[in-house]
C-alpha cells in the first residue's frame, strides 16, 4: 500500500457520504428493521420481537391509512399543477412589466422566506371563523352574514389548507419561470411573428419549450422538499376535522408520537418515502428529457 | 372607426389589464405579510373585535417590548429560542458549506464512474420527509442523549443541507471556465493553489448565497426540531411559535410579533442573494 494515494474526488466526496450516511442512510435502515417488529416508545424491549410483514398487512389492510394516502396524493397533484399554472401566470406578467421589475422580482420571492410553519399560522390567523381577515372582510363588504367555517368544514379546510400551500409555493415556480423567459433568445420569437404565428402559436411553440426545463427545475425542487406541507397541515388543522384533513405525514407523527406505536408508524414513514422518491424520480427524468430537447435546439 | 384606432384602444386595454392582473397577484403576495405586521403592533382587543376594527386606533410596540423583557411579563422566553435558533443555524450552515464545497467542486472539475447515480442519490436523501426521518433519529438521540442538545440540532440540519449546497455548489464552479485554473497551475501554482487563488474567489458569491439557503432551511425547519428539541435549552423559534397556542386559544397579537421577529432574517438575507440563488440552481441542472 505504500505510496497509495486515493483519488481526489473520493476524498472530496468522502465527508457528504459520512455525515448523510451517519444521519440519513444509517438511522432508516434502523427504522426499516422497526417497521418490522411490534416497537412502543413505552415497551423497549418490543424492538427485539420479529414480526415480519405484520405491520405492513396491518397497514394495507387499514382504510384510514389509504385515505390518507389517497388525500395526500391528491393534495400534491392539485398543488404542484395549480403552483406550476399560476407561477407561469405571474412571471409572464412580470415579465411583461416595462418598469419597476428588480421591486416585482423582491416582492414575488416574498412568500419564499416564511417559514412553512409561519404560513400555517397566518393562514390559520386569516382563516379564522371568528377573528380571521377573510371573514371580516366577506361579512364587512356584505357578501355573506354569517361566520364561514373555513378550517371546521372538512371541505373548506381542505381547500384552505390548498391555498395556504399554493400561496407559499407558486413563487418557487415563477422564479425560476422567470429566469427562463429571461435567458430566452429574442430572435425566434421574432421570427415566428415574422413568420405569422399569432401570440398564443408563438407561446405554445417558440416560448414554452424554452422554459419547460426551468419548470422542471422549480419541480424538482419543489418535490425534494415537497414534505413541507407536514408544518402547515400540523398547524392549521392537525389533521382535523375529524380527521378529514389527515395527510400521510400528520398521521405518521401522531402514530410515533401520541400513540406511541413506532413499527406502525416507520412502516408507514417507509411509504411516505417512497412517494417522495417517486415524485422525484418522476420530475428528475421529466427534467433530464427536456433537458436533452433544449439541448438539440441550442 | 378605423382599424388604427381600433388598434390602439386594444393596446390600451391590454396594457390596463396587465397592469390590473399585477396589481392582484403583487396584493395577494403582499397582504398575508403585511397584516402579520399590522396585527401584531395592534392591541389585542382590537383584533378580537366585533365587528371588526377596519383602521386601527392606536398602534404600539407593546407585543415586542412584552416578548423581549423575559418569561415573567411576556410569557415566553424568546430570547432562549433566538439565540438557539442562531447557534444552530450559522453553525450548521458553515459545516455544512464546507462539505458542499469539497463535494460540489468534485462534482463539477472531475470525472469519475456512477456520477450522476451519486448526484441522484445525494438528492433522495433530501426527499426523505423530516417527520418520517424524524422517528429513528429521535430513537438513536435519546439512546446516546442528544435530545434537546444543540448539536443534536446542528448535525441533523448539516444533513438536511449537504445536498442543496452540493447542487448549488456544482453549479456555481461549473460557472467558472476550467482554463483558469489549468493556466494557474501552467504558471506555477498547485492545484490547491489554484482553487483558492482563482477559482475560489470566482465562485465566492454563489457560495454565499449557497450558505444563506442553507441557513434559511435550518432557521424555518420545524418537524425535527419539534421532536428532538424539549426545553429553552435547544428549542429554536419556529417550535417556540407554539408557545403562543395554549389548549383553545392563541395569543394572536403575541404570535404576530414572534412572526416579524423570526421573518425579518429570512428577508434580508433573501434579498441579498436572489440573483444568484436562480443562476445556481439552474446552471446545475440545465447545462448537466
Amino acid at each position: 500500500m505504500r505510496g497509495w494515494k486515493p483519488a481526489p474526488h473520493i476524498l472530496l466526496l468522502l465527508p457528504a457520504f459520512v455525515v448523510l450516511a451517519a444521519v440519513v442512510v444509517v438511522p432508516l435502515l434502523l427504522s426499516l428493521y422497526s417497521s418490522f417488529t411490534p416497537f412502543r416508545l413505552t415497551r423497549p424491549d418490543s424492538i427485539y420481537t420479529f414480526i415480519g410483514f405484520r405491520n405492513y398487512l396491518r397497514l394495507f389492510a387499514d382504510q384510514e391509512f389509504w385515505v390518507a394516502f389517497g388525500r395526500t396524493v391528491l393534495l400534491l397533484t392539485i398543488a404542484l399543477n395549480l403552483e406550476m399554472v399560476l407561477g407561469l401566470f405571474l412571471a409572464l406578467l412580470v415579465e411583461k412589466a416595462t418598469r419597476g421589475q428588480r421591486l416585482l422580482r423582491t416582492i414575488m420571492m416574498f412568500p419564499m422566506m416564511f417559514s412553512p410553519i409561519l404560513v400555517g399560522f397566518q393562514f390559520k390567523f386569516m382563516f379564522n371563523d371568528n377573528i380571521g381577515l377573510v371573514n371580516n372582510a366577506l361579512q364587512s363588504l356584505g357578501l355573506t352574514d354569517r361566520a364561514i367555517p373555513w378550517l371546521i368544514d372538512s371541505q373548506l379546510a381542505f381547500t384552505s389548507i390548498l391555498i395556504a400551500e399554493i400561496w407559499s409555493s407558486t413563487s418557487v415556480f415563477a422564479i425560476f419561470i422567470l429566469a427562463g423567459l429571461m435567458a430566452m433568445p429574442k430572435e425566434p420569437l421574432e421570427a415566428a411573428k415574422v413568420d405569422g404565428c399569432t401570440p398564443l402559436q408563438s407561446f405554445r411553440y417558440v416560448t414554452w419549450p424554452f422554459i419547460m426545463p426551468f419548470a422542471y427545475i422549480a419541480m424538482t425542487i419543489r418535490s425534494l422538499d415537497i414534505a413541507r406541507a407536514y408544518d402547515i397541515v400540523k398547524i392549521m388543522t392537525d389533521g382535523g376535522p375529524a380527521k378529514r384533513t389527515e395527510i400521510l405525514w400528520t398521521l405518521i407523527s401522531r402514530t410515533a408520537y401520541s400513540d406511541a406505536r413506532m413499527g406502525l408508524a416507520n412502516a408507514m414513514a417507509y411509504v411516505a418515502i417512497f412517494l417522495s422518491i417517486l415524485f422525484t424520480i418522476l420530475f428528475f427524468r421529466q427534467l433530464a428529457k427536456a433537458r436533452q430537447q433544449i439541448g438539440a435546439e441550442w | 372607426m378605423d382599424e388604427n384606432q381600433t388598434n390602439r384602444i386594444k393596446q390600451i386595454l391590454l396594457k390596463i389589464g396587465h397592469l390590473v392582473g399585477l396589481f392582484i397577484a403583487m396584493a395577494i403576495i403582499c397582504l398575508p405579510g403585511l397584516w402579520i405586521v399590522l396585527s401584531s403592533l395592534r392591541p389585542t382587543v382590537e383584533i378580537m373585535a366585533k365587528p371588526p376594527v377596519w383602521i386601527p386606533e392606536s398602534l404600539s410596540f407593546d407585543a415586542y417590548i412584552a416578548m423581549f423583557s423575559g418569561v415573567g411579563q411576556g410569557g415566553i422566553p424568546v430570547l432562549d429560542y433566538f439565540r438557539n435558533s442562531i447557534i444552530i443555524s450559522v453553525t450548521s450552515t458553515v459545516i455544512a458549506l464546507a462539505i458542499g464545497l469539497a463535494g460540489g467542486y468534485a462534482f463539477a472539475r472531475y470525472r469519475f464512474r456512477g456520477k450522476t447515480a451519486i448526484f441522484l442519490g445525494f438528492m433522495l436523501t433530501r426527499t426523505v420527509p423530516g417527520i418520517a426521518l424524524s422517528l429513528p433519529l429521535f430513537f438513536v438521540y435519546a439512546k446516546l442523549g442528544m435530545i434537546d442538545t444543540h448539536f443534536g440540532l446542528i448535525l441533523a440540519y448539516v444533513a438536511l443541507n449537504v445536498p442543496f449546497t452540493v447542487w448549488l455548489i456544482d453549479g456555481f464552479f461549473r460557472q467558472v471556465p476550467r482554463d483558469l485554473a489549468e493556466a494557474a497551475q501552467i504558471d506555477g501554482c498547485t492545484r490547491w493553489q489554484a482553487f483558492w487563488q482563482v477559482e475560489f474567489p470566482l465562485a465566492r458569491s454563489g457560495i454565499a448565497s449557497a450558505g444563506i439557503f442553507a441557513f434559511l432551511i435550518s432557521w424555518n425547519e420545524f418537524a425535527l426540531a419539534s421532536q428532538l428539541t424539549r426545553s429553552t435549552n435547544s428549542k429554536t423559534l419556529p417550535v417556540g411559535l407554539l408557545d403562543y397556542t395554549a389548549e383553545f386559544t392563541i395569543d394572536w397579537r403575541g404570535m404576530c410579533a414572534l412572526a416579524v421577529v423570526m421573518i425579518i432574517p429570512a428577508l434580508t438575507l433573501t434579498f441579498i442573494v436572489q440573483k444568484h440563488l436562480v443562476s445556481g440552481l439552474t446552471s446545475g441542472a440545465v447545462k448537466g
